[in-house]
């Protein structure tokens, strides 16, 4: 567990000090996973420092989120009445044609791809 | 002699009461979660924040205060973040054959996730603060958080709001695709992936482990594609 969270903290660090060296806009955490995907790619594999930790982490993920989702607390000014409806609106017709376009995008695509030969 | 309000006073002020108190309602939430038959309605981090909420309320403590041991359990968000390239790179190898139309997908799908519930936002004429914090809610919560904070939207609003997505995603995917000759293992699993995140997954992971594995996929690169995308965007629209 130890070398798991050296691993995992130390690439969000090094991820944030690059995100602010380079300014680059995106989340050191982001930048921390997209070093450890390259790091894996270049490896060939999982070390086993991450083989059982990170499962064992990730299995509780939920639990992390957890007070962010009480916080919207925080914000129950913003959410009058008719406010939440709109909101509810918003994030149904976002999901649902998200849903939509990426399965007509993928499905098409691999339908076009699969009459025109393999490459 | 104290009583037992004098007792809840220091207890309260005790950080690792709250760092307890999120654990416990954790745990409520997913017997809760067992007991419905991992009913998409059920989800561990809506009923879980629900519970805290109730006893932030109950016994009547602000938020602020409840944050003192709160943040220890958010603070690991980020090194989960960072696990996410794991499972990642363990579906590595269901990449290539379909690389270009994942690709082109994966951009265009993305695009569409970040605009479309902010766009209607926006055409309501909602407060900025909302819009900004819409923009991200079809990643997951650490990625979304990190994006509100980054741009000037409310992390805690984003990660509200991706759950929903997530729950609403998760329980509509399957019904819509299947109806529409959409439902093979590859497309569902990558839109609930793409559409839901890790609600999502976690109900394609019920279908079949090739729909799991697809939509852990399209969820750990549309967190990374709208990460960059929406600083870009934001860029371009000001």
């Amino acid at each position: 567990m130890v070398e798991t969270f050296l691993v995992l903290i130390g690439l969000q660090l090094l991820g944030e000090w690059l995100a602010r060296w380079l300014h680059i806009p995106v989340p050191g955490p982001v930048l921390g996973m997209l070093l450890l995907f390259v790091g894996l790619c270049l490896r060939r594999g999982v070390p086993t420092a991450l083989q059982h930790g990170v499962p064992a982490f990730l299995q509780h993920l939920s639990l992390l989120f957890v007070p962010a989702g009480a916080g919207v607390l925080l914000y129950a000014h913003l959410l009058n009445g008719q406010t939440v409806w709109q909101l509810a609106l918003a994030l149904a017709v976002g999901t649902t044609v998200t849903l939509l376009v990426s399965a007509l995008l993928l499905a098409g695509l691999m339908r076009w791809r699969g009459e025109h030969g393999h490459d | 002699m104290t009583d037992f309000a004098s007792l809840w006073q220091a207890a309260r002020q005790q950080p690792l009461t709250w760092v307890f108190l999120t654990m416990l309602c954790y745990r409520l939430a997913i017997a809760l979660n067992r007991q419905s038959g991992g009913h998409a309605l059920a989800n561990p981090v809506g009923l879980g924040a629900l519970l805290l909420i109730g006893v932030l309320l109950a016994t009547g403590t602000d938020y602020k205060q409840y944050f003192e041991g709160g943040k220890f359990i958010q603070m690991l968000l980020g090194p989960a973040t960072v696990a996410l390239a794991v499972p990642l790179y363990a579906n590595l190898h269901r990449l290539s054959k379909v690389f270009w139309p994942l690709l082109i997908s994966l951009l265009l799908g993305s695009l569409v996730g970040i605009v479309s519930s902010a766009g209607v936002a926006w055409v309501l004429g909602l407060d900025d603060i909302l819009i900004k914090s819409l923009l991200s809610r079809s990643v997951s919560t650490p990625i979304s958080m990190g994006i509100a904070s980054e741009i000037g939207g409310a992390p805690e609003l984003a990660a509200v709001f991706v759950i929903v997505s997530g729950v609403f995603g998760a329980m509509l995917g399957w019904p819509l695709l299947s109806r529409l000759r959409l439902g093979q293992d590859v497309v569902y699993g990558f839109a609930t992936g793409m559409a839901a995140h890790g609600i999502g997954t976690a109900r394609a992971f019920q279908r079949s482990d090739t729909a799991g594995a697809f939509s852990g996929l399209a969820m750990g690169l549309n967190g990374l594609v709208t990460a960059i995308l929406i600083p870009l965007l934001l860029r371009f629209w000001h």
